[in-house]
Order: C-alpha cells, then structure tokens, then sequence
C-alpha cells in the first residue's frame, strides 16, 4: 500500500490516522502540491513547516476538503482517514469537517456571546440531547480550551470581546466542541504575542492525549517545542518527514538542513 | 455692463495672471526653477486664484443681493393704496418689475431709444401696448405711481449693475496684483495654494448643507403659516381628509399617512424577503460568471424611472390584479387601482435597494467567519442563517429602513397606481391615496398660496420629511454600529 517511503518505516507503534498517497493539487493552472506522500499518526502532534508559498497551507486545507469552497482548485490522488477515500463521491465534506476539525490562522470567534460561539457545532450537528446537556459541553470544551477560569463568569459576553489570545483559544475549544478526531491548525499562533503564544502550544500539547493534531507553523521553534512528527514542505514538495527530534539535529535532505539553519526560506 | 462680460472679464485677468505670476517668479530665481520654493505652475496658480476667486465671490453674492435691496427700496415708491395684503403687494411688484424688465428689453430691441424710456409718462405712451410690441405682457394696464416705482426700479438697477462692475474688477485687479507682487522666489505659493483649493472644497459642502437648510426652512415658514390657518390638532388627528378650494375644507392627515404606511408595508412584504434572497445568492452562491451577469442586471430595476414604473402598475399589474380579484372572481376589488397594486410595484422598485446594499454588507462580512462555520462541519445554509446573516443584519436593518424611507417618499407610482381617494380602511384592494400624491393634487392647478387647502402641502411636506429624516438617521446609525464591530 505505501510504496514510497523509507521515511515512513521509522514511525512508531501509533496507528495512521491520516494516509495522503500522491496528491497533487492545482489552483488553476499553478501546480501547488506535487505528489505529496504523508501519513498522519493518531494523538500525535505533526507540525508542516517550509517558507511561504511552499504548500503546507493548500496541504492542510485538503485535509477537510476545505479547498472545496475555492472554485479554481483541484485535487488528485487519494487522502484516506481512517482507510477510507476522503474525496470518494459518496463522502459528504460537511460530516467530514465535524470529524477533522479546523481552527484558522487569525482568531476568528463568530459576533455571537461565547456560549453561543461554542455551542455552535454542537447545535448543528445535534450533539446535545437537552440544555443541561449543551451546558456541559460547552464546559467541558471550554476547559479543553484552557479558557474555562477566565470566561465562565462572562458566558454570555461577546466572542469577539476577548483579547486576541483568549480568541484563539475560544476558537479551539469551539473546534473541540464538535468532538473531532483531527484538529488542524493554520498557523494558530501568528496573530498572537508571545504570552498567548505560550498558552495556545501548552493547549496543543494537551490535546494529543485525545486526538491527532496537525499544525502549519512558520516558527521553527514552534514546530520544535510542540511536534512530535515535522514535515518539510518546499515549492510543493513534501522534502522531508520523520521525527521531530531527527529533522532538527540531523536532517536527511540538504534543503531541509539549508531551511532550519536559516539558509533558504 | 452685463454679467457675462464681468465674469470673462475676470477669467481673462486670471489667465494673465498665472502666465505673468509663473514668469515673474521664475525671473526672480534668476531663471532656474530649482531655486524656486514651489513648481513655477503653483505660482501662476496663486495669482490666477487670487484674481479670480474673491471677485467671482463678490459677483455672486452681489448679483443675489442687489435685487434684494432694489426691490426692498422700492416697495416704499408703490402707495399703501393700491395693496392690502403682503400677497397683493408682491403682485404689485412682480408688476413693477416686470415693467422695468420690459421698458429695458425696449430699448435693448430699439423700440425706445434710452431717453424715451427713462422720460416715458402714463400719460402720453400707451406703456402696456408699447411693451406688447417687444413681447413683454402685461397683465393690467400701467398706473403712473407703478410706472414711477419701475423707473426708480430700473434706475437703481442700472447704478447698481455699474457699481458692481467697478467693484468685482477692482477686487480682480486687486487679487492680480497682490498675486503677482508675491510671485518671488522665496513665497511658498504651494501652501498658499492649497490653502484656497481647502477654501473651495469647504464651500462646496457648505453648500450643499446650506441648500437643505434652505429646503427645510421654506417649508418650516409655509407649515407656520398653515397651522395659524388651521388647527394643528385637527391636522393631526383628523380622520377625514375633505379639501375644499371654496373653504370649509377637513384636512386629516391621518388617512394619508395610513395610505402610505399600508403602501410601504406591502412594498417592503415585497421588496424584503426577494431582495435579501437575491442578495444571499449573488454573493453566497453565485459563480462569479453569474454574479458578474446578474448583479448590473438587478441594479437595472433601480435605473428604471418611477413614472415608468407607474405605466407599468396601471397598465399591467392593475388589471392583472383585477381579473384576479375583481367582481369576476373574488369581488374584494372595486378597479385596476388599489394599494396591492401600487405596493406590489413599489415592492420590485425596492428590490435592487435592499438586494445591492444588502448584497454590499454580506461581502464585508469577513471571510473568516465563513471559514470558521465550514471548518466546523456547517452547510452553506446553515453558515449563511447563523453567522452570515447575524453578522450582517444591523447594516441589513439599515438597508432596508433606507428603502422602506424611498417607499414613503414615492409619488408616482402611487397616483397612477392607487388612485387618489383618501380613506382609512384595511382591505388592501382598496384604493388609497398618500400623503406625497396629495401634496401634488393641492399644489397643481391655481393654488392661492394664502389658503390653507394649499398650504396643507407644505404641511405634509414638512410631516413626511420628519419621518424620512428619522428614519434615516435610524438607518444610519445602525449601520454605524454595524461598521464598528469588525475595526
């Protein structure tokens, strides 16, 4: 089933969450992703990193078919979650993206109160049974999101009320509301000081007990702090990927090496 | 010296003054231009502006003022005999002026050299045929004081017009001078221009304000005016609306109002719901292909003049309702007009209102927000219902609060729609009429501007104008707390 990699071979004992074979994907002529292979494990942080324009982005957004909503974009090849064809016809992107769920590069908390902002998903998808039932989710993710202690008093204030940091941690335990298997993350720390920064990265190391997390990070010490699994994206190439701690003392590729020394990038 | 000339008189000294401001200042820089404060042109402009704004200024107000004042002088010339009241006196004047208007225009054709028309007496001349012969008309023949007041008339006018003409070339020559006597290298003729071109754009929008003041004004001494005639209660809360030209008239504005408000409400049952859905689907949904065709298409509907509109309720939409409902069928409507006719029009004059502004509004709603209710495993529906639209709905509100203010204002539709009865009834096959096709019917004909039945209109003017303005300011202050939410 995986021709390709060596690299795949030292991956440890945790199951494959995610198994990307040979994708390629076009915004309309531009050829952004060139015949990326990529298995994503279980309760594992992967970070993607690379210089802008590289790829990792686009990369994420297959993941919930959230390139769909762009009408120039095309994806080929097969991105299989849990042994089973994303892009199949019979798939439906909606379901798909309560599974793998998704928080954005900048804070983007809906003009709703914070309850409202958590219980989002949840409404729509029907997870809750009564009102005593939403409140609890709406606590529960909210302690995921490591911001229960500083909202709880102000449920009903508005999302977008919140410092940039707070935001952004209210987006993930919105993410967290929905009970997804794979949380994306675009980026999630640019818009935020190094305070939050802090917050957001000890959030992801929590939340790998559960699920599997994939973050796109232009920080090298990011990337080194919170992942386990580093991939190296570059002019839409996957270069390199294997364990965090190998691709940053000793790298198999010279641009991989030529990137995190700060050469290239 | 008419005018005209005075003010090409004026644009020619600009034009002289920027060739010689931008020369002498170069001069004085010795030729070089580096050396020079501002760019050569900015000199020239200086003294161009310096000639030509202060004396246009002059000109303008002089040429609003004088008539003031002639005719404020010679009101003392006409005897309190011949008026009674301040409408007459105004009547005897317009008569006045337009003898001395005429007597002019004689002497201007040559049917009265100037000495004939300055020593021209009742007595001797056949004024009123004399006139007729050069196309003036007058309505009564000339008594000797009115002839007297239109020679004072005409001589104050002709001393003002040469004063006025000394006066605006002097302050010309004076702003051309002092232009030029600054063109030297040193003078910062750039701040100074711009300083003028601030000037100029103040004074436009100072107009445009000072106009509306003007508008309001007018109507605010003519709604005075009526309300000493007619009881302000009755006005207000009166049930019939029965104007009569021969007096004894009842002038309830509350049929018309309620005219207008059924109208607008069946306009915007309309216009709402076609619009915003329009306005989801170009900018949630359409391609750009269909979006680029569609969006000028509906924007077309607003281009379409109202009285077009109106043909179109009273031609088709009229007796299309009436097949519909008429005795025929149903029997709930008497004929063609009805307010459902004139509401339904106006609901599809409406819908390019709400749809474009509303279409506007939900593209600044950040695409993150939609990004984050897809991400969340929403539909588009569900994005669009639960984040979009909240998001958008206060500047929605004020989209359509704006055109809801359109609706009350519309006129044509309305006359050639409705019908003009006024009436308080809630069967919306009725005919009705409101408040702005009223102000029409009391003002065309012979009015009397004295009578109240004609200064009704200006009544309602002032009561419609009221709810507009409040309406818009609500409108507006909505979309401004919409504004503030994503800064």
């Amino acid at each position: 089933m995986y021709d390709s990699p060596s690299l795949e071979t030292k991956v440890t004992d945790k199951a494959i969450k995610i198994a990307a074979q040979n994708v390629q994907v076009f915004y309309g002529d531009t050829h952004a992703i060139k015949d990326v292979n990529v298995q994503i494990q279980d309760k594992t942080v992967t970070a993607f990193i690379g210089p802008s324009g590289c790829g990792k982005s686009t990369f994420l957004r297959c993941l919930n078919r959230m390139n769909d909503t762009i009408d120039i974009c095309r994806v080929e090849g097969d991105i299989l979650l849990d042994g089973e064809d994303i892009y199949d016809k019979r798939v439906d992107p909606v379901q798909l993206r309560a599974k793998v769920g998704m928080v954005f590069q900048k804070p983007n908390p809906f003009p709703k109160s914070i309850y409202d902002n958590i219980a989002y998903g949840p409404r729509i998808h029907g997870l809750a049974k009564s009102k005593a039932d939403l409140d609890e989710i709406v606590e529960r993710s909210l302690r995921r999101g490591a911001i229960w202690d500083e909202v709880k008093d102000r449920l009903h204030a508005p999302g977008t009320g919140l410092s940039g940091g707070q935001q952004q941690r209210l987006c993930i335990a919105r993410a967290v509301a929905t009970e997804p298997e794979v949380l994306l993350m675009d980026e999630p720390c640019s818009a935020l000081d190094p305070i939050a920064t802090g917050q957001v990265e000890e959030l992801i190391d929590e939340l790998r007990d559960s699920y599997s997390v994939v973050i796109v990070t232009h920080s090298m010490q990011q990337a080194a702090r919170v992942s386990q699994k580093t991939a190296f994206f570059h002019l839409g190439n996957l270069v390199e990927y294997g364990e965090t701690s190998q691709i940053f003392t000793n790298p198999v590729d010279s641009r991989t090496e030529s990137y995190i020394t700060g050469r290239i990038g | 010296m008419p005018a005209t000339w005075i003010f090409l008189i004026v644009l020619a000294l600009a034009a002289i003054g920027y060739v010689l401001g931008r020369g002498r200042a170069l001069a004085s820089a010795g030729g070089d231009s580096r050396h020079l404060h501002s760019l050569p042109s900015y000199y020239g402009a200086n003294a161009a502006l310096l000639a030509m704004v202060p004396a246009l200024l002059v000109l303008v107000i002089w040429l609003f003022a004088q008539p003031l004042v002639i005719q404020n002088r010679v009101e003392h010339l006409v005897p309190e005999t011949s008026y009674e009241t301040e409408g007459e006196l105004s009547l005897v004047m317009s008569d006045v002026r337009r003898i001395a208007e005429g007597l002019d225009l004689a002497v201007e054709r040559g049917a009265l050299s100037a000495d004939e028309a300055s020593d021209i007496r009742v007595e001797f001349t056949d004024i009123r045929e004399r006139l007729g012969s050069v196309g003036v008309a007058l309505g009564s023949d000339v008594q000797a004081p009115m002839l007297a007041a239109a020679k004072a008339w005409r001589e104050m006018n002709a001393t003002g017009n040469l004063i006025r003409s000394i006066a605006v070339v002097l302050v010309a020559l004076g702003g051309f001078g002092l232009g030029l006597m600054r063109a030297e290298k040193d003078f910062r003729a750039r701040n100074s221009v711009e300083k003028v071109i601030k000037g100029l754009l103040i004074l436009a929008a100072s107009l445009a304000i000072l106009t509306t003041l003007g508008i309001v004004l007018s109507l605010l001494f003519n709604t005075i005016e009526f309300f000493r005639l007619y009881p302000a209660l009755d006005f207000f809360f009166g049930t019939t609306w029965a104007p009569s030209f021969g007096g004894g008239s009842e002038l309830g504005i509350l049929p018309l109002l309620w005219g207008t408000f059924y109208i607008s409400l069946i306009a915007l049952a309309v216009a709402v719901p076609i619009g915003l859905f329009a306005a989801v689907y170009l900018s949630e949904y359409a391609s750009p292909a269909v979006r680029s065709f569609a969006k000028p298409m509906i924007e077309v509907l607003a281009g379409i003049p109202t009285i077009v509109y109106g043909l179109f309720a009273l031609l088709t939409v009229g007796p299309l309702l009436f097949q519909a409902f008429g005795p025929g069928t149903l029997g709930w409507m008497g004929g063609g007009r009805a307010v459902m006719t004139a509401g339904l029009v106006m609901g599809i004059m409406l819908i390019p209102f709400v749809s474009s502004l509303s279409d506007d509004i939900i593209n600044a709603v950040p695409q993150a927000m939609r990004d984050g209710s897809l991400g969340l495993g929403a539909t588009k529906s569900e994005t669009v219902k639960q984040v979009v639209l909240p998001a958008a709905l206060p500047g929605i509100v004020g989209a359509i609060l704006l055109a809801a203010s359109r609706a009350i204002g519309e006129t044509m539709i309305v006359v050639l729609g409705a019908g003009a009865a006024a009436r308080l009834s809630l069967n919306p096959f009725e005919a009705m009429t409101t408040v702005t096709a009223k102000i029409v019917s009391q003002l065309t004909g012979d009015a009397d501007f004295a009578s109240p039945e004609a200064l009704v209109a200006f009544a309602l003017g002032m009561t419609l104008f009221v709810i507009t303005l409040g309406l818009n300011i609500f409108a507006l202050w909505i979309v401004r707390k919409y504004r503030e939410q994503y800064e």
